[in-house]
């Protein structure tokens, strides 16, 4: 049988509900993506109900349908250009009036659309009855009760939708936003204008096109140009002439006398159709605000949420993370056992098992992370957060909510730049996608022991803090540059809504949590993968390698002559001679394999690097392991442990000693840690700020202009240094 | 009067909405419009944004754009 299908919009305000309500109705049959050519995320799912195979697109929250925001054209645009069979409007019930604004411009679009009353619950528990029936009369739109976070009245919702579309509904063309006489005059005069001059070439409702050039509306002068062809100027200058008389006579913008008089038109609905009881009703949420808002109590709660989150994240994240650990050795090493020893075999386990281990390590932390934010959000907290940090934030240039993606930004920079999404205004976003970099990782931070321990000994610990600070000024710093120069322009409105507090549903917590966890597996993990593989590939090849010194017969050699002193030495000096062999033997085997680094292509690339760390205080080997930070940044302690030792013992003391022996000076180090902390991303790092800012641009920016500044700062500090202590 | 000169628990009316662009929308779509009462919940502990209680529903805005709001009838 061959089920009709139907294609559902969902629109609303934030925080009305839409995604809970969404996410009841297609479950985990969602897609989730991009809106074309711009980075809003897009959900679209499908649901099978009474016989119909019902495809929902979620739309982006928005206020209004003004040109002006991207997520308010997206959402305009859907409903003009792709034509939705319906579209359902979900309304707060208890923020009736204002969401009512955005309700009568779908009425206003000549579209079908439904109204759902979501949250009902919440609305009469605060005292506010909502008669439907009168709503629907009022403005001729079939009205719905739901309440998303309990899943009540989907199906009736989905069966008023289902039946409004099937209907051979004529748009009312009454019960609608009727203006004041003047503008009421001008719309109608254009009205005909546009009927006689364009005969149906543009495609949408006459009245709704006439109103919309009143109100020099950009997007739609720039489509009636298009379609209209050579009538369009006089169309257009028809709606200057009548926008002027306007503006002469309310000595306003004709656009924002309609807002007035469109609320003017709420205003009279909702005195028909909402009753507040006049019992003081307790506000639940705003005697929660008392506290998690106080002046004094604000920021230590908020704090203690904060700390409370990556504790979550890092001690309950280290049991899988454990497990995660112990599959992977597991499978590499009965993959050991199992394989001859082949070059295939090295591949395998030290280029693929190794590199995707590293990166499916990481994917418990990112998962709780990932649900501490969605219980953020989807409480209503997330809001107060911003509302707290507004100020510091607005003193970098940025915007409140960028203060979340940055402190995730200390534990992993991914899942940081991801959370970034958050942000409303594009600027805003793309300057805390470049900066949340600076903010060091936690994948860092043994290359900061490694080097402040061998260098710094009892101060490490200060250090290492005053390398974190040096990344949050340098943050803040850059935050203010780029804000006056790259990403200038007014900042972006704060204005903000604080929801009600809400409990979140299991349900929705879990869905936002995989969605995020499947991006950083699927995009990442093959970013990471490919990477790891090339690492690999540099470091192995050239295969056949001709040593300075045949290694091989030497170790032979000395084994030999070793065996026959052994063998005729007294009981008591067999073992001193045994270790004596083996050392011999390991320094033989270090300077093997330490010749084959330099010579692999991984070695050759350092050794041509080599110049440009030298003033800086880096060298060959050090070089090398900063390249192979682009991986991952952990790598490079295990770089540094091979090329340093030429050992890989876990030995830290080990590396310690070689470094010290190195030639670095503490100087040296310190330069080359604030390299590590400043200089490229790591490679899911960059994919990910490639895929949030939707452009290679911005992404070779944020590579090109870190490395810069690592190897600036790091110059300064590394010849300074130098010059102060000779 | 400035909206932004307003203290905790006052309420007033908004008479005019200055500035212009993306913030003059974004305030009127939210709903703070002219004749529209406003009461000023609280500021934030570090004495910017504030927050306000506007047709029902909590809203909160810098004070810088508070600035832009005229009102009276302050209680």
């Amino acid at each position: 049988m061959n089920q009709k299908r139907l294609s559902i919009a969902l629109a609303g305000n934030p925080n009305s509900g839409k995604t809970t309500i969404f996410n009841n109705m297609t479950g985990t049959r969602q897609k989730v993506g991009n809106w074309p050519g711009v980075t809003v995320e897009k959900k679209e799912g499908n649901v099978k109900k009474f016989g119909y195979d019902l495809k929902i697109i979620d739309l982006p929250g928005t206020y209004s349908l003004t040109p002006f925001t991207i997520e308010e054209i997206i959402a305009r645009d859907f409903v003009l250009e792709e034509r939705p069979d319906v579209v359902i409007d979900i309304i707060d019930a208890s923020n009736l009036e204002r969401s009512l604004y955005l309700a009568t411009q779908f009425r206003e679009i000549d579209c079908k659309v439904l109204f759902a009353l979501n949250m009902a619950d919440v609305a009469r528990s605060r005292g506010l009855k909502i008669d439907g029936k009168k709503l629907s009369e009022l403005l001729d739109v079939p009205v719905v009760f739901t309440v998303g976070n309990k899943n009540q009245g989907m199906d009736t919702l989905l069966e008023k939708a289902i039946e409004l579309a099937e209907s051979n509904y004529e748009i009312p063309q009454k019960r609608r936003v009727k203006y004041s006489k003047d503008i009421e005059n001008s719309i109608s005069s254009l009205k005909s204008f546009l009927e006689n001059w364009t005969q149906g070439s543009i495609p949408y409702s006459s009245r709704w096109t006439a109103i919309k050039l009143l109100e020099d509306d950009k997007i739609v002068k720039k489509r009636v140009l298009n379609k209209a062809g050579e009538n369009s100027r006089e169309i257009l200058q028809q709606a200057r002439t009548h926008r002027d008389f306007l503006v002469d006579r309310f000595d306003d913008d004709p656009e924002i006398v309609m807002t007035d008089e469109r609320y003017g038109f709420i205003a009279g609905i909702i005195k028909e159709v909402l009753t507040t009881s006049t019992k003081q009703r307790i506000d639940i949420s705003r005697n929660i605000d008392l506290v998690l808002t106080n002046r004094f109590l604000g920021f230590p709660i908020f704090i203690f949420f904060i700390w409370a989150m990556f504790q979550l994240t890092f001690s309950l994240g280290a049991y899988p993370m454990e497990w995660i650990d112990m599959g992977v050795t597991f499978v590499s090493k009965s993959l050991a056992h199992v394989l001859p020893n082949t070059l295939f075999k090295d591949f395998l386990l030290n280029g693929v098992i190794a590199g995707v281990g590293s990166v499916a390590i990481f994917l418990p932390n990112i998962l709780i992370l990932f649900f501490c934010i969605a219980i953020f959000e989807d409480t209503g907290y997330m809001s107060r957060a911003a509302f707290l940090m507004d100020k510091i934030m607005h003193l970098i240039g940025l915007h409140g909510k960028s203060f979340i993606p940055m402190l995730m930004g200390f534990g992993c920079n991914v899942p940081a730049i991801m959370a970034s999404r958050t942000l409303e205004s594009e600027k805003d976003r793309i300057l805390t996608i470049l900066i949340t970099p600076f903010m060091s990782c936690s994948a860092k931070l043994p290359v900061y022991i490694v080097l402040a321990g061998a260098f710094f000994g009892a101060r490490a610990g200060t250090v290492i803090f005053g390398i974190y600070l040096a990344g949050i000024i340098l943050s803040i710093v850059t935050g203010r540059l780029f804000r006056s120069t790259l990403l200038r322009g007014a900042d972006a409105p704060f204005v903000m809504e604080l929801p009600p507090y809400r409990a979140p549903m299991i349900k929705s917590l879990v869905i936002h949590m995989w969605d995020r966890g499947k991006i950083f597996l699927k995009k990442m993990g093959g970013v990471i993968l490919v990477g790891s593989v090339v690492v690999w590939t540099l470091s192995a090849f050239p295969h056949n390698i001709s040593y300075s010194l045949d290694y091989n017969s030497k170790i032979a050699e000395v084994k030999a002559s070793y065996r026959f002193e052994i063998e005729t030495a007294r009981e008591s000096d067999k073992k001193l001679l045994a270790k004596q062999r083996d050392i011999e033997v390991a320094e033989l085997i270090k300077a093997k394999k330490t010749e084959k680094a330099e010579k692999s292509f991984m070695g050759r690339i350092g050794k041509v690097l080599a110049p440009v760390f030298a003033p800086i205080g880096i060298d060959w080997r050090g070089s090398i392991a900063l390249l192979t930070g682009f991986v991952a940044k952990e790598i490079v302690v295990s770089t540094m442990g091979i090329l340093y030792v030429a050992d890989e013992t876990d030995d830290s003391s080990a590396l310690k000693n070689a470094l010290l022996s190195s030639g670095m000076t503490p100087v040296g180090a310190l330069a080359m840690m604030v390299f590590v902390l400043l200089y490229m991303p790591c490679l899911a790092t960059v994919a990910a700020i490639r895929r949030e800012t939707g452009s290679y641009k911005w992404m070779i920016f944020s590579v090109v202009y870190s490395t810069s500044l690592a190897w600036s700062v790091a110059f300064c500090i590394y010849q300074g240094g130098t010059l102060l202590l000779a | 009067m400035l909206l932004s000169n307003l203290k905790k628990n006052q309420t007033a009316k908004i008479v005019h909405i200055g500035g212009n662009g993306a913030l003059r929308r974004r305030i009127l779509e939210m709903g703070l419009i002219k004749g529209t009462e406003v009461y000023v919940e609280k500021y934030a502990p570090l004495k910017d944004p504030i927050e306000l209680i506007v047709k029902g529903y909590h809203v909160s805005l810098r004070v810088e754009e508070a600035a832009k709001i005229t009102v009276d009838n302050v209680k």
